[in-house]
């Protein structure tokens, strides 16, 4: 077989982050938002909207971490390593938020507000450091001999603690062009009023990334600013542009759907601008896909229930998705 | 030489592992359990199983809850913690997990939100299929990881080449020696700690005088589970044992507590001791001459291993396992005695009344939980000083993270989990409390225990009883 497998197996990784970013996005998103409505009905609600589907979600994280451990070793225990503490603690965050689901509508009424926080704070922590290791892993990782070469603190830094609050405010933003697709009224248009400042302060922080990026590293200022580069990438900027147009049109239209959607676009091409920045290292700023990937055996083996299963996972997942489509109102009692 | 980060890694893994695992194994024996439960209401008709199983899915969706956030942990610890037994073994351990998110996973999270919140999107076949494709998942998710876990024990199928194990043959790596009876082991502890659970909740709600037919039916159901369950177990149990005994010798001199042979005399069997890694010999030893001969090999004359056959370098910790391995074994032979007497209890017709014998029901409850822990830090830490058994040494797979870096973590693991956990525990014992009742299905309200929350739940009309009993809120 001559298939390109390193290659195959980055582009799975890479869609199951993705997915992970989407899905686990809007309903952390969900937790994110919280503040803004104290009303406990609109709380059932909100949190009504994404049970059937959150531990579906949070799945894509596993995936990645094993998808990761199976084709890259390399990569998965020097990531980890470098990045200990965020990574522990982002755990220990999506551990407060998953119970919360559970304990929120178990709790005596008295007992209800600790998890509202937690669930608040579970959300947000958890974003923070999701945000904090994606910018700690463009700014690059040092290795030596296969090892992680770095201090305990390496992650912190301005570019990380930027990209951190970037993620907060995609998940935000995602959460709630979500809310305005599964509710109505009240609810849907404070949703309506979120979103649109979300999208502009979301815009703001990509055109930001945008320039910083290149600012971190040579080889990503070149990715983008050389020719021909410039002139096969120069469309994804532009059609991000426009899908924020269409984004704002459709929330001005009070659309139910599209908002969704185009959230979605917008959060997709942005981590496609950093995916191309960062191809086809594995371990920015110098260890590629090919450096890090586990044997021939390994790859070939995983890889042939990826491919069969993954289609089966999606296929079955938007039919759960399907299952609990509409609105969800107050006379709906998942819980 | 004693490695304090060392010892802070493997204290942090064996922490979160531990309270892992319990929710996991609670979640395999529920979802099987619901899925007889629903199976039942099908084929009967009878209000009461689907009433059961309301009762007990919100029981199940707090452990299933707990089980998937606690687990979510232990995919990156390999990673944050073992970084050189994960760029050394992960191109085995890799694909196995790989294969368990796809093949399980995600199976039962997709499925979960149509068993837990679907009443009134489907109807009761899908409904069906939905338990049983979460039920089965639960089940490809013990095999997966028990086949990597079992490889670390008794590895093959691979080659070492610059450091690294390279997979040669899958069949062989997953169908590894040991791994067909601790699958089976496991399993059936799962079942076992699940019965044990349901027993006794049913136990605690008949003496506290309050007797319906489900709780009587949960008593019946579970007590026949246990009847069948805890023999079988044993004998598993024993031909894990004999597995262990050809492939991990020093484990079993251990687990014996037993330090060396007298030439051309049989083992002896070592009831109770203090084994002392240091001076090399069991403090208050009480033996059997020939017994340990007898058990292990079925012979009057065959030697078992003894722990001075193994330089002290690869000697497992013998204090630990001999004892924890006495606790399984002693919580075992517990369970089945008292699933005889519950066969004697029901031949004299007081199954449901017999106050010794629901007392004797009601403190086994957790048992089958601490029997399984104990098994597994028997297993576990006898296979050290070996992370994978004869390729890699514990020491040289932990990432070199400091001191305080691990004490951190190590503390705020500890808080926090305590504190979930310890509360997950606690509404988990409430809802026990509380017991299930007649008409669970229709007060539905499939999550909330208060009672001002609880509304007709809505629920598709053919999971309607032919004449619906009006809802017992009323009487609130």
């Amino acid at each position: 077989m001559s298939f390109d497998l390193p290659l195959i197996w980055a582009i799975v990784i890479l869609f199951g982050i993705m997915m992970y970013i989407m899905m686990d996005g809007f309903d952390l998103g969900i937790g994110i938002l919280y503040p803004f409505f104290t009303d406990k009905t609109d709380r059932d609600i909100m949190m009504n909207t994404i049970a059937p589907v959150w531990d579906g979600n949070e799945t894509w994280l596993v995936l990645g971490g094993a998808g990761l451990l199976a084709a890259f070793p390399l990569a998965y225990s020097v990531i980890l390593s470098a990045f200990y503490m965020p990574i522990i603690l982002m755990l220990l965050a999506l551990i407060l938020r998953g119970v919360a689901f559970e304990f929120r509508f178990k709790a005596h009424e008295h007992e209800r507000h600790f998890w509202d926080k937690a669930f608040i704070f579970g959300s947000i922590v958890a974003t923070l450091f999701q945000g904090l290791v994606l910018g700690a892993y463009i700014n690059g990782i040092n290795v030596i001999d296969g090892k992680y070469a770095g201090g305990p603190l390496d992650w912190i830094t301005p570019f990380s603690l930027f990209t951190a609050a970037g993620l907060v405010v995609t998940y935000a933003l995602l959460g709630s062009t979500w809310l305005i697709m599964k509710t109505s009224g009240e609810l849907q248009n404070n949703s309506y009023r979120l979103a649109r400042i979300l999208a502009f302060i979301l815009l703001a922080i990509i055109v930001v990334v945008s320039i910083w990026t290149p600012l971190l590293s040579n080889q990503i200022a070149e990715r983008w600013f050389t020719l021909p580069n410039i002139l096969w990438l120069s469309p994804i900027p532009l059609i991000m542009a426009y899908v924020f147009y269409k984004l704002q049109k459709s929330l001005n239209d009070k659309a139910n759907i599209s908002p969704f959607i185009y959230s979605l676009g917008m959060v997709f091409l942005g981590y496609l601008g950093l995916g191309i920045s960062i191809w086809p290292n594995i371990i920015p700023p110098n260890i590629s896909i090919y450096a890090a990937s586990s044997p021939h055996s390994s790859q070939s083996f995983a890889l042939f229930g990826a491919l069969i299963i993954i289609p089966l996972i999606l296929a079955y997942t938007a039919w759960g998705y399907y299952v609990f489509r509409g609105k969800v109102s107050k006379d709906d009692h998942y819980h | 030489m004693p490695d304090l980060a060392l010892d802070l890694a493997r204290i942090q893994f064996g922490f979160t592992i531990s309270f892992h695992i319990v929710f996991p194994a609670i979640s395999i024996g529920l979802a099987s359990y619901l899925l007889v439960l629903e199976a039942r209401w099908l084929m009967t008709r009878q209000a009461v199983f689907l009433d059961l199983y309301h009762f007990w899915v919100k029981i199940f969706a707090l452990c299933f809850g707990m089980g998937v956030v606690s687990g979510l942990v232990m995919a990156y610890q390999f990673g944050t913690n073992w970084a050189g037994f994960s760029a050394f073994a992960g191109s085995v351990t890799g694909p196995l997990l790989a294969y368990e998110v796809l093949t399980a996973f995600f199976l039962e999270a997709g499925f979960l939100g149509v068993m837990l919140f679907g009443w009134s999107r489907v109807g009761p076949a899908i409904h069906f299929a939905a338990t049983f494709m979460v039920a089965i998942g639960t089940l490809i998710s013990a095999t997966w990881i028990l086949a990597s876990n079992s490889w670390m024990h008794t590895p093959q199928g691979i080659e070492i080449i610059n450091g690294r194990v390279i997979p040669v043959d899958w069949i062989a790596i997953i169908f590894n020696p040991s791994f067909p009876y601790r699958l089976i082991h496991m399993v059936l502890a799962a079942y076992l700690a699940t019965a044990l659970i349901v027993v006794s909740a049913a136990a605690w709600q008949i003496l506290k005088g309050n007797s319906n037919i489900g709780i009587r039916k949960m008593l019946s159901m579970g007590m026949w589970m246990v009847l069948i369950v805890s023999p079988l177990q044993a004998i598993v149990g024993d031909f894990h044992g004999l597995n262990t005994l050809k492939y991990q010798p020093a484990k079993i001199a251990a687990i014996e507590g037993h330090w060396e042979n007298v030439p051309g005399k049989a083992s002896p069997l070592v009831l109770f001791g203090w084994p002392d890694m240091v001076e090399e010999k069991n403090h208050f030893e009480v033996a059997i001459p020939n017994l340990g001969s007898l058990i292990l090999r079925h012979s009057w004359t065959e030697q078992i291993p003894a722990l001075k056959d193994f330089s002290t370098a690869d000697r497992p910790n013998s204090t630990i396992v001999f004892w924890t391995f006495r606790v399984m074994v002693g919580l075992g032979l517990l369970m089945i005695l008292l699933s005889l007497f519950s066969l004697w209890a029901r031949w004299k017709k007081n199954l449901y009344h017999n106050k010794f014998f629901l007392r004797f029901a009601l403190v086994m409850g957790p048992t089958g939980i601490v029997a399984m822990l104990a098994g597994w830090y028997t297993t576990e830490i006898g296979r050290q000083p070996w992370i994978v058994y004869g390729l890699m040494r514990t020491a040289d797979a932990v990432t070199k993270h400091s001191v305080p870096e691990l004490s951190i973590s190590l503390t705020l693991f500890i808080v926090i989990y305590l504190t979930i956990f310890g509360t997950g525990v606690i509404y988990l014992l409430r809802l026990l409390r509380i017991g299930p009742k007649p008409n669970e299905s229709l007060q539905g309200d499939a999550f909330s225990m208060n009672k001002n929350e609880v509304k007709d739940f809505i629920i598709a009309a053919e999971f309607h009883p032919p004449h619906p009993m009006p809802s017992e809120r009323k009487e609130d």
